[in-house]
Parts: C-alpha cells; sequence; structure tokens
C-alpha cells in the first residue's frame, strides 16, 4: 500500500535520531518497537544530554555556593520552565518534579487525601483507569474509611458519561481520571469531566501518562486541579515524573516526604516547610533525568505535538484497517477517531503471552497480559490482551507487520486435528 | 532461518499437547485438588489426583486456561505423574518439570511452565473433604465425585 503523501513529517529522518531503532535481532529481524505505551525509546539528543550533565555541569542543586551547584541549580530550574511551558502551566512552581506518575498520584493520595478526606466522603475513578490511579486511591479508603466510585465504561470502551452526574454529589471529594486509557487508547473528554466535577465541588486529578506524550497538554484549558505524567514515556530517562498542581491547592498541602530540600528551618523541636516547589522535593531530587526530560520537551516541540498527534492518528487507523482483516482478531476499545496510537486485541483460540512470543520472533515487541488493568480486563472479560502501542518513528510499514505476524501464529496454533499421539490428518 | 528460537518453544508435541491435551477434566475419584493462578498472565491451573493406599497417584486430571505452555506443560505433568509415589513426587524438582516440557523458556515464560508443578506440588498437601477414599463420615461423600476447585486452605 502506497503511503499517503501527507506525512506531517518524514518518519525515516527521526527513526535516524533513535540509536536503538536499527537494533536487527533473531539473525535478520529489524526491531518494530510497538510497546511505546509501556515506555517510549530516546534519541541522541537526549541521550548526549545526560551524559553532558554528567561530563559538564553535574553536582547536587539547591545546596552549593560553588559554581558548579549554581549551573546545576540553573539548570535543573529551566527544565522545570520547560515543563511549565509544555503543559501551559501558569506558574513554574505548579511543576513538581517527582520519579514519575504513579509518584505523582501516591503525593497526592497521600498529602492531599489523608487531610482533606474524611470517612463517608467519595472519590469517583473508571472503570478503564491504570492499578497506579486505584491502588493510591484504595490505599487512602483504607486509611480513611471513604468510599470508591467507578464509573462505568461502554462494551467499546468509552466513558458513560451519562453516568458522572449521577455519581457525583456533596460528599464526592475528588475525580481521579486518565485522559487516555492505556490498553483502550480511549481519548477521554478531560475539559468536560472537569467542568462537570467542579459544578459538583470535586477537584479532578489526571493521570495524563498516556496523553503528555502524544498531544499538546493544556492544563488551564483543561482546567484541572492535579496533573501526572511520567519522563520515560516521552522520551525522557526512566526516574522523573511531574505532578503539575494548582497552586492554591499545593500552597494549602502538608509535605509528603520529609528530608532535605522541603524544609524552610529544622530545630530539634520541630520543622517549617520550604516554599512550593521545594515543599514536595525532598532529598536529592532526579536532577540529571529531569534535564534529559527538558531535552526530551525541546525534540517534542521541534517535531510539533499537534504533528505527532496526527500522524498517530494515522498509525492507528492502518492499525485497525490491518487487524480487522485478519480472522479471529477483535480489536478492544472504540473507532480510532476515539483512540490515540494504542491498539489493543485479542486473538480467537491464541493466547496473548503465544501471540507475543511468535511477535517476537518477526522482531515485533508488543505487551502482552493485563497492561497493570486487572480490572478493565474483568470488566471486558478477558484474562489478557495484546497491546501494540505506537509513537511518531513507527511507520505505516511496520503496522502492516503486526498482520504478517498473526498470522504466522494462526498458521502454528490452528491446524486442525493435532493429536498427542502423532497421527496427522 | 529466522524463527528457530520459536520453533523451539512451539513445538509440534507441545502444540499436541496443547490442543488435545491429557487428562482435562475431573477426575472422579479426587481424593486431593488444588488450584493457582498466574496473576501476571491470568494462566489458571486447577489439579485433581486420586492418591492410593500406597501413597501413589492412581490418576491425574488438570482444567485450566491459559497460554500454550502453561496448558501444555500441565497436560504432560499429568501424564507424567500417574503411577508415581507421593514421595517420588516431592522429589520431583522444578528443574525435572522444565525438562520434561523440553522447551528452552526464558524466565518469564518459565513461571508459565511451573505453574502446574506449583498446583501438584501444593494438591499432594490439600486433601478433598468429601473424597471417596477419606469417608470418615459416611453419608458425607458426593456420589457423583466431583470436586470443588476452592481448596486454598489445606496447601502447605
Amino acid at each position: 500500500m502506497a503511503a499517503p503523501t501527507t506525512l506531517p513529517f518524514d518518519p525515516q529522518v527521526l527513526r535516524a535520531d533513535f540509536p536503538i531503532l536499527s537494533t536487527v535481532l533473531h539473525g535478520d529481524q529489524p526491531l518494530v518497537y510497538f510497546d511505546n505505551a509501556a515506555t517510549t525509546q530516546r534519541p541522541r539528543q537526549v541521550i548526549s544530554s545526560l551524559v553532558e550533565a554528567y561530563e559538564q555541569h553535574y553536582a547536587n542543586v539547591h545546596r552549593g555556593i560553588h559554581w558548579l551547584s549554581e549551573q546545576s541549580t540553573d539548570m535543573y530550574e529551566e527544565a522545570r520552565e520547560s515543563v511549565r511551558r509544555f503543559i501551559h502551566a501558569r506558574e513554574r512552581h505548579e511543576v513538581v518534579f517527582t520519579t514519575g506518575a504513579t509518584a505523582s498520584i501516591n503525593l497526592v493520595a497521600r498529602s492531599w487525601g489523608d487531610h482533606h478526606v474524611r470517612p463517608g466522603d467519595e472519590i469517583v475513578l473508571t472503570e478503564m483507569e491504570h492499578h497506579s490511579n486505584i491502588v493510591p486511591w484504595q490505599q487512602l479508603a483504607q486509611r480513611t474509611g471513604c468510599t470508591l466510585r467507578f464509573l462505568p465504561i461502554t462494551d467499546d470502551g468509552l466513558l458513560v458519561l451519562e453516568a458522572l452526574d449521577g455519581l457525583l454529589h456533596e460528599r464526592t471529594r475528588l475525580v481521579a481520571v486518565t485522559a487516555v486509557s492505556n490498553v483502550l487508547g480511549t481519548v477521554n473528554p478531560v475539559a468536560q469531566i472537569v467542568s462537570q466535577a467542579h459544578a459538583a465541588g470535586a477537584l479532578v486529578l489526571i493521570d495524563a501518562a498516556q496523553s503528555v506524550p502524544h498531544a499538546i497538554t493544556d492544563v488551564q484549558s483543561w482546567g484541572a486541579d492535579f496533573v501526572a505524567f511520567s519522563g520515560h514515556k516521552m522520551l525522557g530517562p526512566s526516574g522523573v515524573g511531574v505532578l503539575y498542581g494548582r497552586e492554591t491547592l499545593l500552597d494549602a498541602m502538608p509535605p509528603f516526604l520529609g528530608g532535605g530540600s522541603m524544609i524552610r528551618r529544622v530545630t530539634l523541636e520541630g520543622f517549617e516547610p520550604a516554599e512550593l516547589p521545594a515543599k514536595f522535593e525532598a532529598g536529592t531530587p532526579p536532577i540529571v533525568p529531569a534535564l534529559g526530560l527538558a531535552a526530551a520537551i525541546k525534540y517534542l516541540e521541534q517535531i510539533g505535538m499537534d504533528n505527532i498527534g496526527r500522524y498517530e492518528s494515522m498509525l492507528t487507523a492502518r492499525a485497525h484497517q490491518v487487524l480487522e482483516a485478519v480472522d479471529g482478531v477483535h480489536l478492544l476499545g472504540p473507532d480510532p477517531r476515539h483512540k490515540a496510537g494504542i491498539t489493543s486485541f485479542v486473538v480467537q483460540g491464541i493466547h496473548a503471552h503465544d501471540v507475543a512470543q511468535i511477535m517476537d520472533q518477526h522482531g515485533v515487541a508488543i505487551r502482552a497480559g493485563h497492561h497493570c488493568t486487572m480490572p478493565l480486563h474483568k470488566r471486558l472479560g478477558i484474562a489478557a490482551s495484546s497491546r501494540a502501542s505506537y509513537y511518531f518513528y513507527n511507520t505505516l510499514d511496520e503496522i502492516d507487520q503486526l498482520a504478517v505476524a498473526l498470522q504466522h501464529a494462526q498458521r502454528i496454533f490452528h491446524r486442525a486435528g493435532r493429536s498427542r499421539h502423532g497421527e496427522r490428518p | 532461518m529466522p524463527f528457530d528460537d520459536e520453533q523451539e518453544v512451539y513445538q509440534e508435541h507441545i502444540l499436541d499437547h496443547y490442543e488435545d491435551p491429557y487428562h482435562r477434566g475431573h477426575c472422579a475419584q479426587a481424593t486431593h485438588a488444588h488450584d493457582d493462578d498466574n496473576p501476571l498472565c491470568g494462566d489458571v491451573i486447577h489439579v485433581e489426583l486420586q492418591i492410593g493406599d500406597q501413597d501413589r497417584i492412581e490418576s491425574a486430571w488438570f482444567e485450566g486456561d491459559g497460554c500454550c505452555i502453561s496448558q501444555a506443560s500441565a497436560s504432560m505433568l499429568m501424564e507424567k505423574i500417574e503411577g508415581m509415589t507421593v514421595d517420588a513426587l516431592k522429589q520431583f524438582t522444578a528443574q525435572d518439570m522444565l525438562a520434561l516440557f523440553g522447551a528452552r523458556l526464558t524466565p518469564n515464560r518459565q513461571k508459565c511452565c511451573l505453574l502446574s508443578w506449583r498446583v501438584v506440588q501444593a494438591a499432594v498437601h490439600a486433601p478433598v473433604e468429601s473424597a471417596p477414599a477419606q469417608q470418615a463420615t459416611p453419608g458425607n461423600s458426593d456420589p457423583s465425585g466431583a470436586t470443588q476447585p476452592t481448596l486454598r486452605e489445606d496447601n502447605a
């Protein structure tokens, strides 16, 4: 099939920036990396920013008087400014560096949750949440006696938004929802959810781990109170993530982790917490990973987030076309126009792990299992699924490899008349 | 040949056990039973054993759901342990199980292969309350011999 001529950029040019994408495995199979929802790869520009930081600029931040520490501190704070600009936050100190989206959500559950949630209060989640946006709230429920409510999904993986108002009432303290499902690929109407929740007096936390890497993020137009995401899903290093929080909320929250950096003054009798954002960055922060994240943001901005989103829609549409043409393949989630670059599926008669293993023999790296969404899989009535997830460096030709590998899996498994005794029809 | 490794995992005799398993179903005279899963992948195995007077495994059956490796290895194991004494079964190690399966497995897939082995090792410590061989209370046995797949309390 000829590639459409309207690609917003040349993926081959961008691929050249990613050393790992030229990997050849099993002798002669070029790597097809379709596990981007788990973690993305890194371009040379990000990798070299890490090396450069360690070779030329590294010292601890917010501590030393010496030249190197000043330089390191400046760069770390510039990285915070890059993030602020990238997600359109109003203030730089509304950006807290954490170790990842999971840590960001846990910070809110511990700091905000422990101090604002009372027995009988309610928190609304959805049936499509990642475990990292379920378990911290279950733990909060254990600590405080609050109740969790779940916004249901339709059979084709859309939120049942008509049910939201029915779940919201005066005891609802928070709605925590993913911007994009890491399994279904569903893009949720974040701004609408925020507006309904706010109308009911509830705060909103957005798990943006699957959306920030792939689309323009504007936390102010969302109106969100908290937004969590990870660096490693957007070309950055692992070990750094972000919690965005509205200034007034973060200001009113007590520190979560205690230690260095997060204090203004310590005496033997007690401590005074530091101002934002240091209040939530106890200990030595992920300094170099944060610089790497800034390099990743610079790289993404050069491509243009709108271009990335547009291109990934083309990949998803092609994936639907290709996978729907294979007999026995059932795609999870909605129509491609409601999806980001994620296609999960089940293959009749072949377990997801066997699908992934045979894909691997074709050089195709996909995820198999429950993808940290056991409740979602239970809701869908399946134990496991296979997931191919894309980024701007994937190509339409790579998508076609999915079908080739699937047909091979079916040749292996769907031979009629097998018998342990070796008789063959 | 790009598919050497996979040919090793999805060997014909493994696929044969997957699609034509040995003793998939219920053991009418089950004395012991156990079940477990691999939550990571959703593989589930339930095993029912009939252990006779001589502490010998007279009959071994399994039910389950999951990947080719988890189900084929269960079939192979049922076939292997019938006739074994309980002592011999206890000495049948995880390494023995991997050797029985034959194909080379990565550590993650070894967990799939070892699920049925784990269940069998626990099952010998998990007597079925209403088992025909242990009719301590007459009238309490289920004439169908059917056992329910939730006997977790006795797994040592």
